[in-house]
This record gives structure tokens, sequence and C-alpha cells, in this order.
């Protein structure tokens, strides 16, 4: 039989997966940059007006070269962020100067929301398995299935509403400046993480369940119980290394959303994020600075599901241990 | 042996299922048994008879939608329905040790086999983690497992299936335990590897005088072991007595019934000419071989064994015949045709003539479909019947399979074992073939259920004179049913011939120990085994490494 160790396959396995993350980056990015610059209305009709002449027009898009035909556009697009150079904004600022500090800002909600989030939803995850179809476990699934049905501006609005209108104990507006002090950024940030903890919690708490309950009716289970091991042992050192690579995936999911599906939740907090710019953007038809943005979503995406797909390879004792 | 003291007592013990919502039977009916230090007792009987609910019952364990509902366990005098489940936790993995069917399953995949087997002894605090793994590794040593100091590192899917079942004696030893329940624990593995865990546990047993409840469908294994057999059915105990007793004079028929595989002699049916003819067939997996120069035929009317143990590439051969894996160089010829080699390129009646039944029916019929709707799509598909003509074509179908016709309106799910694969047999019939390749179809079933469908493949055998290749590690089925035999082993064909020779003389070492390695139903049968040398070549020699069949 031909010898395969263990490591060829994993490197194998994580060949594989980088290759494919690249390939989706490639595709992504063509897919963003002809959806862009599909986008109806013009820049120029934007900054000079629907009165300008069509000479000024043509002078205005030379200037920017959207004269030049899509493809070599593209290329030229392709070339500098492969560098890093996102390029300059139609506002003649350097994108990245205008995208960078926001997406930290975005990246501190993110954590923020991260840290609170995961464990807890693993957790929780775990508590319901422990009393499976009893009170605990009724009350969290009925709870987080209400939660996953109300869109984020709803929770959002109603956080709103009970701490900072009715109760005064935090500020509605979120709106962070690098002159603050942290103090005085975090409070404000409290009620933003709070809506996205909320939307991302309910979702991994499920898949941690599901996750779990599968496993939890595995023969090997059973002989843990037969070995008179206590179950909350049993979940934590038998059913949770077995789950973990299914777990990671529903996170890593929700992870991306927390970065990049937080156009919402910071529109509603007034919090300059990324989301924020990239709206902006939009409507002044900023083609550079959308797409920087749409990118550095992709990228988030794609990045995640492969640390899951690696947490999944490193948790597959098959994987990594060979005959 | 009526002085000594009683681990295990059970009184009139009834356990409820709930199947669906609101739909409660009983699966254990009052069964009472007594179990004193150093004692054996074998429980027998088919699946379903409540055997294994018996066995956790004694460890005061009901699988979730099981309860006791009256009768009393006791357990060295404490009585396991009335302690609390923190009592009972206390005695599990210590007191009482449970051994399961398939050790493949029931160990951890993702954790090193030491942290499991010492896992009870560790956090009960029976034993220091270090003290723990020392006596791990003797365990292991008297076991004969490989490289017992390092054996424990290895992940459970890094060892054999035969390695890991004696892993799992050696878990149930570590706290030495009053009493150990063996649910099975031969029945997923080779006959040559059942023959070396049976070896291991018997001397476990004896060594140490524990009391085992030994769990088991097949009489001539617990015979090997068990110093009692209760038989049991429907779960209730028919026969109860000393094992030479109920070899030889059983009373129940239920327990005469129970071997009829064994009076099983069909076979010597007169040729037809020849059907199939398999020439220099090679096949790999990837860069591993797994079929080397196959050659065999198959004559009109007559069925062929194919043995060997798992991994020795027989269902393989099936799927290169059935056009499943096409092979890298050889002919497979049906009648005078050569069939291409992908299943693809093969005409509508080339694949009509070739019919496949899986082993395991409950993952070979779509849970969706009615059972109208299994058997009647080969009769479209082949043979384009419609309306009234294959409504009655079905009805037929159904007779011949010995099923009543009214069950073409159920799901696959509302019936047992047995008639699935018989609805199974039904689909592969409507095709009218000429040569249907059984893979390994009876080794999920009980062996009164597999005895009437080895008849009832016998007799269509008779009526429509088509040809079996008869898949199969179990020779006592090859007894029954065969015409020729082809033995298998690492890929090649090791013998072939009329199942006489092949059987009564065989002429290979590899066949001589397969054969051999079959349970005797005679209690002294392992024992002998031991004296004669024989299975010591197979202990130390190659084991299959596969676990799946």
């Amino acid at each position: 039989m031909q010898i395969i160790t263990s490591t060829d396959v994993v490197t194998k396995l994580l060949a594989q997966r980088l290759a494919l993350g690249l390939l989706s980056m490639f595709v992504v990015s063509v897919v963003i940059f002809v959806a862009v610059n599909s986008l109806p209305g013009s820049f120029a009709a934007a900054v000079l007006g629907q009165s300008a002449t069509p000479e000024a027009v043509a002078a205005f898009n030379q200037k920017l070269g959207l004269d030049q035909p899509l493809v070599s556009r593209y290329l030229t697009w392709l070339s500098a962020t492969v560098t890093g150079d996102f390029g300059t904004s139609f506002t003649n600022r350097p994108v990245s100067t205008m995208v960078m500090p926001r997406l930290w800002n975005s990246l501190k909600l993110a954590i923020s929301a991260a840290l609170i989030a995961v464990p807890l939803a693993i957790t929780l995850g775990a508590i319901c398995v422990r009393f499976v179809n009893r009170l605990p476990d009724r009350i969290l699934s009925a709870t987080t299935l209400s939660t996953i049905s109300l869109p984020e501006f709803f929770i959002a609005y109603l956080l709103i509403l009970v701490l900072a209108a009715k109760l005064q104990l935090l500020p509605s507006l979120s709106t962070i400046r690098g002159s603050m002090g942290f103090a005085d950024q975090a409070i404000r940030m409290i009620l933003p993480v709070l809506t996205l903890v909320f939307v991302t919690l309910a979702h991994m708490m499920r898949a941690t369940r599901a996750a779990l309950l599968n496993v939890m009716a595995q023969p090997y289970i059973e002989m843990a119980r037969l070995k008179g091991e206590p179950e909350t042992r049993i979940i934590l050192r038998h059913a949770l290394p077995n789950a973990i690579g299914s777990i990671a995936s529903v996170v890593a999911l929700n992870l991306a959303y927390l970065i990049a599906g937080v156009v919402v939740v910071e529109a509603v907090f007034v919090y300059p994020g990324i989301g924020d710019t990239m709206v902006s953007a939009v409507s002044n038809r900023d083609i550079p600075v959308v797409q920087a943005c749409a990118l550095i979503f992709s990228a988030a995406y794609i990045l995640l599901n492969l640390v899951a797909d690696i947490i999944a390879i490193a948790s597959n004792p098959r994987l990594m241990h060979a005959r | 042996m009526s002085d000594r003291k009683i681990v295990l007592e059970i009184r009139g013990l009834i356990v409820e299922a709930m199947l669906a919502k609101a739909s409660v039977t009983e699966i254990v009916k009052g069964v009472s048994l007594e179990l004193r230090e150093g004692q054996v007792l074998g429980l027998v009987g088919e699946s379903g008879a409540g055997k294994s609910t018996i066995g956790l019952a004694s460890m005061g364990y009901f699988k979730p939608g099981c309860s006791p509902v009256a009768g009393e366990i006791s357990f060295c005098g404490s009585s396991l329905l009335e302690i609390s489940e923190a009592e009972r936790r206390s005695i599990r993995g210590v007191r009482a040790a449970y051994v399961a069917q398939s050790a493949a399953a029931s160990f951890n995949p993702s954790k090193r086999l030491m942290d499991q087997v010492v896992e009870a002894a560790v956090s009960r605090g029976e034993l220091q983690r270090v003290d723990a793994e020392l006596r791990a590794v003797e365990l292991f040593r008297s076991l004969q497992l490989p490289d017992p100091e390092s054996f424990g590192r290895k992940y459970p899917h890094q060892v054999s299936g035969g390695q890991l079942q004696r892993a799992m004696t050696a878990m149930a030893l570590m706290c030495d335990p009053e009493l150990i329940v063996f649910d099975e624990p031969t029945t997923a593995l080779d006959v040559t590897t059942q023959v070396e865990v049976l070896l291991a546990i018997k001397a476990a047993i004896e060594e140490r005088g524990v009391a085992a409840l030994y769990i088991s469908h097949d009489l001539a294994v617990v015979a090997q072991i068990a110093d009692e057999v209760a038989v049991l059915r429907y779960g209730e105990i028919v026969e109860r007595g000393p094992v030479t007793q109920m070899l030889e004079s059983p009373v129940h028929p239920y327990t005469k019934s129970l071997w009829a595989v064994r009076e099983m002699h069909g076979g010597s049916h007169p040729s037809r000419g020849r059907l199939l003819d398999v020439s220099g067939i090679e096949a790999s997996y990837g860069a591993f071989k797994v079929l080397q120069d196959i050659e065999f035929t198959i004559e009109r009317g007559q069925t062929v064994a194919l043995v060997g143990e798992s991994g020795s590439g027989k269902s393989t051969l099936g799927r290169v015949i059935s056009g499943l894996l096409s092979p890298e160089s050889g002919t497979v010829h049906l009648g005078e045709e050569a069939l291409p080699r992908k299943a693809n390129d093969r005409s509508r009646d080339m694949l009509r003539r070739v019919q496949l039944i899986y082993q395991s029916a409950d993952t070979a019929l779509n849970p969706r479909q009615k059972v109208s709707k299994i058997v009647g799509r080969p009769l479209s598909f082949f043979h384009g019947m419609r309306g009234a003509k294959k409504r009655s074509r079905m009805v037929d179908l159904m007779n011949m399979v010995e099923l009543d016709p009214s069950y073409l309106d159920r799901f696959p799910t509302q019936l047992s074992g047995g008639q699935k694969q018989r609805v199974a047999i039904a689909r592969a019939l409507a095709a009218e073939p000429e040569l249907i390749i059984c893979d390994e179809i009876t080794s999920a079933l009980d062996q009164v259920v597999q005895a009437g469908i080895l008849k009832m493949l016998d007799e269509l055998q008779e009526r429509l004179g088509v040809s079996y290749l008869f898949i199969t590690h179990d020779l006592e089925v090859v007894k029954a049913i065969s015409d020729r035999v082809v033995v298998m082993s690492g890929g090649r064909i090791v013998e072939q011939g009329p199942k006489s020779e092949v059987i009564h003389a065989p002429s290979e070492e590899y066949t001589r120990r397969l054969l051999n390695a079959v349970p005797q139903m005679s209690p002294g049968w392992l024992d002998g085994l031991v004296s004669r040398q024989v299975p010591n070549a197979s202990v130390t020699s190659r084991e299959p490494v596969r676990l799946s069949r």
C-alpha cells in the first residue's frame, strides 16, 4: 500500500483551500468591478449636475480615466489593488486614507461583538444540550428563534427605546471620533455591539446546539455514559471536540456578517464604520471607494471561511493522524 | 456454584419503549435472571428480542425513550431502579462495565485510546493517572495488543477492528469490575478476528472470575464463552439452561430454529451453459490495487459464493461486474457478449440482465418512495409496463418474495429488516435478470430471517433459472446455498472449485484457516482450537485492516 503521511494530506488540503480562496477572490473582484461599473448614473452627472454640457462630462471622464475600455480599467485597478493601492477616490483623496480608519472602527465593533457572542453562544448551546427538551432549552430556543426572526434595525430601535429613551442609560447616537477618550468611545459603542450580539448569538447558539445534539446521538456518547461519566463532562469532553468543525463554519459566517453586514446597524446608530462609508460612496457614485469596500467585505468572508476550514481540518484526527 | 455471591439479580423486569407519539410497546416482558460471581450467562436471540435492553438495564441504564415500568434490578444488593442517578453513575465503569458491539463506533474518534481507557478510573479517583496508564499497558499486554507501551497513544481509526474490541475489553477491566456486560462484542468482526477476540475475552473472564453477561445472536459463539444460556424472544426468556443441554437437547421450537441456516444444504444445480466469464480483471482505488488476476466463471442456473474477509476485494469485484467500477484491464463476458467496462456504456438490455442487491436494504431503498414505486420502476424502465399490467406483475413479484401484496402501499420504514431485503430482491427480480449479484444481503439479518431468505432465493433459482453471485463472509451461508466457491484474499483469488472440494478438502492454507475459525456448535470448540494451535498463526499474522464490509 502506498505510504501517505498525514502531513502530506494536510498540506495538500490546506494548499487546495488556499488556492480556492485566491480563485474566489479573483472571481469576486471581476464581479465587483463589473457590477459597480454598471451602476446606473455616472459620477460626472452626480458631480456636475444634470445640466452639464457633454464637453464638460467628457473632459471630466478623461481626467478620471473613465473613457478607457472596461477591460483595461479592470486590469489597471487589479494590478494596483494587488500591491495594496486602492487608488484615488473621485473626491481626490487616496481611498485607503478614507477607508482604513473606518474599517478599523468597524473592526472594533465586530471584535467586541464577537468576543461576547461566540463564547456566549457556545456556552448557551451546550446548556441547551445539557437540558435538551427541558425548560432551559425551551426558553433559550424560543428566545433565539424570535431574535432570529426580528430584523436587526428593529432590535436596534428596540434597544434605543428601552436603554436610551426610557431608561436613559446610554446615548442613542454612536458617533465616535479619534479625539474621544477610550471610555467615551466604549460607552457609545455599547448599543451597536449589543445589537450585533443579539443578531449573531441566536444563529450561532442554534448551530452549536444542533451540532452537539448530532454528536450526542453517537454510540461513543452512550459508551461514555456507561462508563459513568457525568453529563456535563460528556458534553464538554466527548461531544464538543467532535462538533467543533461544524460550529466553526457557522461562527465564521457570523463573524463575516459582523464585518460586512453591519451597514444597517451602523446607519441606525450613525456609527462611522466602513458600512456607512460604502453607503455614502454608492450614493455619490464614488466608484474606487465602492470597489475597495466591496473587496474588503469579500476578503473578510473568504478569509474567515478559510479559517473555519482549517479549524475543521485541525479538529479531524483522521486527517491529523494517519494510520 | 450456588454458594457464590449473587452479583446481578433481575426480577420480573418490564421495559417499555416509546415508538412514536403516544405509542408504547413492551420490549422486555417480565424477564428474571440471576448471575453469580464468576458465572457467565449467554443471552441469545434475534435483534429486537430485547437482549441489549436487558444488558443495559443490568447497569441501570435505559436508552432514551425506554423506561422500566415494573420489576427490580439488584446489583450486589443495591436496587438499581431505586438508587439515585449519581449512585448509579458511581457503579458504572467501576463496578459494572460494558463492552459494546461496534468498538469502532463506541470509541470517541477524536480522543487517544489511552485517554478513553483510563478515563473512568481516573475521573472517579480509583487510580492516579500514572498508575492507571501502567495498568492499562499491562491489560493491553495481557490482551495481546501489539506494542502495548505505545498502543494507547493511537487514535481509534489507527487500529484494526479486532484490536479496538480488545482495547474496549481492557477499558472494561480497568477498575476490576464485578460485572461485565458484553453486547455482541464480536459480531462486527471477521471470523478469524472473531476467534482472537473470543480467546482474549474468555481468558480475561476466566482469569479474574468476573461475572459476565454475554449477549449474542450466534449460539455457537455463546457456547464457547458461557456456562449457561438464556434464549430470548420478543422480550421473554423462552428457554434457559446449561450450554451443553441447550445445544444437545433444546426443548423450545424457537431454540431449535436458531440454527436453521446450519441445517440448510442447498446447491447442486445442473449447469445449463456458461453465463458469466470474468477474465484477467485488475482494478484499483487510486494508487491502491484492489483486484489482481481475477478469473472465474458462473454457469446458468447456479450459485457461486464469493468468500473472504473484509478488505479482500469481494465487494469490489461485484462492483466491477455490475459496471459501477471500471477495471484497468480484463474482460467480463455475459453469455456471448462482452460487457463494456462502465455501466453507462452498457445497453439497457445488458443492464437488465445483471442486477445487484446490497447488504443494507435500509440504505438501498429510497425511504420516500412507496414499495410500489420501488418495485414498479424496473418494470416500466426495462419492460415498458404500465397501468393494470404493471400492477398485476407487481403483485406477482410480491408473491414471489413471499410478501403480502398490500405491502406495495407501504413505505420502507414501515417494514422489518427482512421484509425490506425481500423488497430489494423483488426489485432485482422485476428486471428479469440472468445474474443477480447479492452483496452480503443476509449479513444484517437474524439467523431465522436469514434462513427464510436463503430458502426463498434457492426456490426462485429452481423456478426462474437465474444465477447468483453470492458475496459473503459467512461460511454457513456458503454451505447453505452455493454450487461453486471462490475464496478471495488481498484482492486475489486464492482458491476456487465446487463447494464440496473447497469446503471439505481445501487445498490452500488460507481457506483452511478461514474454515477453522468458524465457531462450531460445541462448547469445547474454542479450547480445542487453542490446543490444536490453529489460531496462533492468525494472531500474529495479517489481520484485516478495514472495519466495514
